[in-house]
């Protein structure tokens, strides 16, 4: 079978500049040629032939699985896509801005056709560095997205304060630590943050630290301790968002010094375990665990260490189809240890976090 | 017959170099209808490709033996004759034509969306909005009907009568749709690997499941008693042939492989099937005994056969695959 065919699933709430940064990904001088998928025609400005209008048909799987919905419309569109096999190099999934990515990305591991053809690269979310605070209050579409986001484009950035923006950006990650987040304005963010991200890619899992501590590192890094007359100048280009947050008693609290919201609904629970664990135990728990709390479960994703097994065991989920495979041999100067997290709705914290420590080996 | 019969010898190759869609006779001459929105006819010494659909795919199309009707993703349905003459019968703008039916009267049906089109042989058309996207139209054979795959079920529609289309419920998403050639059964292929069939005197369901794939083709033998259907390692053929159908029967197995059947197509006179896999194999088998006999197939090879149709003596059998070879058997006399 050939090579195949990339689909990015752009998503955002009404108005946050979806079809901005569809425009620009059509019009920049890329050499690629995307397909594209939209709710609406009429909005996209560019004249690209390879536009097709979709119907939104979430359709219920009568597989025994409770939350399984699949894009119908989808499976549809990309069968007739495929016919123009080689005229294209990628598929863009525009969804409108009240949808749940979770049907457009179950899609892609439910039909054997589509997984055939296609592979699901990332879920973007495009969001309103203006309004995205105020959704997440009062639109669960909104935070379903950002949970479910591998890529956030926070776009709009010029129309709110440093302090607004370090509040929208605190209540991103208290839902969503995981995701890449980007700061844009007129979705002005390099399209290779965005595209052929191969987020689902078992083979791509790398890491699943939250970006964010990384991030906080590296500014630190640039610190070092110089005399009051000291004459050069340390450029703390990132520092100065981060000067005030000491003094920041709110409802935030940090995290390695960065302000984190945690959300009432949405949370995410990162575990470790330092060592092996015991596959005998940890399958039937995880798959027990997405079949009775899938439907709260948005994303899940692990890196696992298995007693006696030189490869690393990766696996990524959503809602409650889990898709693993045995990837690559640890490295020699690798510390061998089990890392799984998981994005969702109400997660039962303690009850996680006791089955997945039984697991260990 | 020996099981190492085979007719690879009375297989003349035709390079379509396009993935074929759907292949027919028109008179003598194979045509092709081919991914690429042109439609090959292969006739003997001189190949002609006409641009039914120019800078579009054809996604689907059927053959009465007169003429070969296209739908395709610049929303036309396009009619070919068996001169080569094309005939745009409708163009829908901005939507691509999904499924398209096609009877001996020369009735037409097809659907965008969730609009279907029938037109009657007097060529006026009429509209209906299905509840959900249309994946599959058959003509009943008795009366102006036409059945519709949907979501949730089916629905029968008078095109020429004002009362509401009956609704066949059935939950789950239905693809692809048949009747038999009596008229007494409707089948739905689903996306949930298995297929869906109503007695339509009572409205009875019968489920048709066990396949590791969705089923995308099937046929019906020439005496109406056999259903033959692709998705499974075998070519999986259920009994039509008493009042109940196959309810609480299970099906024949034929041609049994290591690899999927893709498509199937039933001999017009013989109870004999020609299997074509996903592998690009492509055998003859006779239901009575399963008796094999080898056509085409290479090892290790991945090009799914795509498309199969027998003439109406049932003496040759054109077929084409996805990676756009294709080809006619002339069994020998």
């Amino acid at each position: 079978m050939s090579e195949k065919i990339p689909v990015t699933v752009l998503t955002g709430y009404l108005g946050a500049g979806k079809t901005t940064l569809l425009n620009r990904i059509l019009s920049e001088p890329h050499g690629k040629r995307y397909a594209v998928i939209v709710n609406e025609f009429g909005e996209i400005g560019i004249d690209n032939e390879l536009v097709v209008g979709a119907d939104e048909e979430v359709f219920e799987m009568n597989n025994g699985c409770i939350c399984c919905t699949v894009r119908g419309d989808l499976i549809r569109i990309l069968e007739g896509l495929m016919r123009r096999k080689g005229k294209f190099d990628a598929i863009i999934v525009e969804t409108t801005g009240l949808a749940d990515p979770a049907p457009v990305a179950q899609t892609f591991f439910v039909d054997q056709d589509v997984q055939d053809a296609a592979k699901l690269d990332a879920v973007v979310t495009v969001a309103d560095a203006k309004w995205l605070s105020a959704r997440l209050k009062d639109a669960p579409e909104a935070k379903n997205q950002i949970a479910f986001a591998d890529v956030i484009i926070l776009n709009k950035t010029d129309l709110v304060s440093p302090e607004e923006l370090r509040e929208v950006e605190a209540r991103i990650r208290g839902i969503n630590p995981y995701a890449a987040l980007h700061r844009s304005v007129k979705a002005d963010v390099p399209l290779d943050a965005v595209l052929g991200k191969n987020a689902f890619d078992l083979d791509r899992i790398l890491e699943i630290e939250p970006a964010f501590l990384e991030a906080e590192d590296h500014d630190h890094h640039h610190d070092h301790d110089c005399g009051p007359d000291c004459g050069h100048d340390h450029h703390h280009h990132d520092h100065h968002h981060h000067d005030h947050h000491h003094h920041d008693h709110g409802h935030g609290h940090g995290h390695g010094g960065i302000k984190v919201y945690h959300d009432e609904q949405m949370q995410s629970l990162a575990l470790t375990i330092e060592g092996d664990v015991d596959p005998n135990k940890f399958m039937p728990w995880v798959n027990e665990l997405v079949q009775r709390e899938g439907p709260n479960i948005l994303r899940s994703k692990g890196i696992l260490s298995f007693r006696g097994e030189p490869k690393r065991f990766v696996f990524q989920g959503v809602h409650m189809i889990l898709d693993g495979d045995l990837q690559r041999d640890w490295k020699p100067d690798e510390k061998r240890n089990s890392r799984i997290v998981f994005i969702g709705r109400d997660l039962k914290e303690d009850e996680i976090r006791d089955g997945f420590m039984k697991c260990a080996a | 017959m020996s099981e190492t019969a085979s007719l690879s010898q009375h297989v003349t190759s035709i390079a379509a170099g396009e993935q074929v869609v759907a292949t027919c006779f028109l008179g003598r001459t194979p045509v092709f209808a081919l991914a690429d929105g042109t439609i090959l006819f292969a006739g003997i010494g001189e190949e002609t490709r006409i641009a039914a659909h120019p800078d579009a795919a054809i996604l689907v199309a059927a053959s009465d033996g007169k003429r070969l009707v296209t739908g395709g993703d610049d929303g036309r349905v396009v009619a070919t004759d068996s001169g080569g003459v094309t005939t745009a019968l409708a163009a829908e703008k901005g939507k691509w034509i999904d499924a398209l039916a096609l009877r001996a009267d020369g009735a037409l049906a097809w659907s965008a969306g969730k609009t279907v089109f029938a037109r009657d042989t007097k060529g006026e058309t009429k509209k209906l909005d299905a509840p959900s996207s249309v994946r599959g139209l058959a003509f009943l054979p008795k009366g102006y009907r036409l059945a519709i795959a949907h979501y949730n079920g089916a629905s029968l529609w008078f095109p020429n009568a004002a009362a509401k289309p009956e609704f066949l419920e059935w939950k789950g998403a239905h693809l692809d749709i048949t009747a038999s050639p009596d008229g007494k059964f409707l089948v739905t292929s689903m996306q949930e690997n298995m297929l869906h069939g109503w007695r339509l005197s009572d409205g009875k369901h019968m489920r048709m499941s066990g396949y590791p794939a969705k089923t995308r083709s099937f046929s019906w033998s020439h005496d109406g008693n056999w259903l033959a259907t692709s998705g499974a390692d075998a070519c999986v053929v259920w009994p039509f042939e008493t009042k109940d159908g196959p309810m609480g029967r299970g099906p024949r197995e034929c041609g049994v492989r290591s690899r999927r059947v893709s498509c199937v197509a039933f001999h017009p006179l013989q109870l004999v099937l020609a299997i074509g896999y996903e592998d690009g194999w492509l055998l003859l088998v006779r239901l009575k005994d399963g008796a094999e006999i080898f056509v085409r197939g290479e090892r290790e090879a991945n090009d799914a056969v795509t498309a199969l149709q027998w003439d109406g003596q049932g003496t040759r059998l054109a077929f084409g695959t996805r990676e756009g070879a294709a080809g006619i058997l002339d069994l020998p006399a």
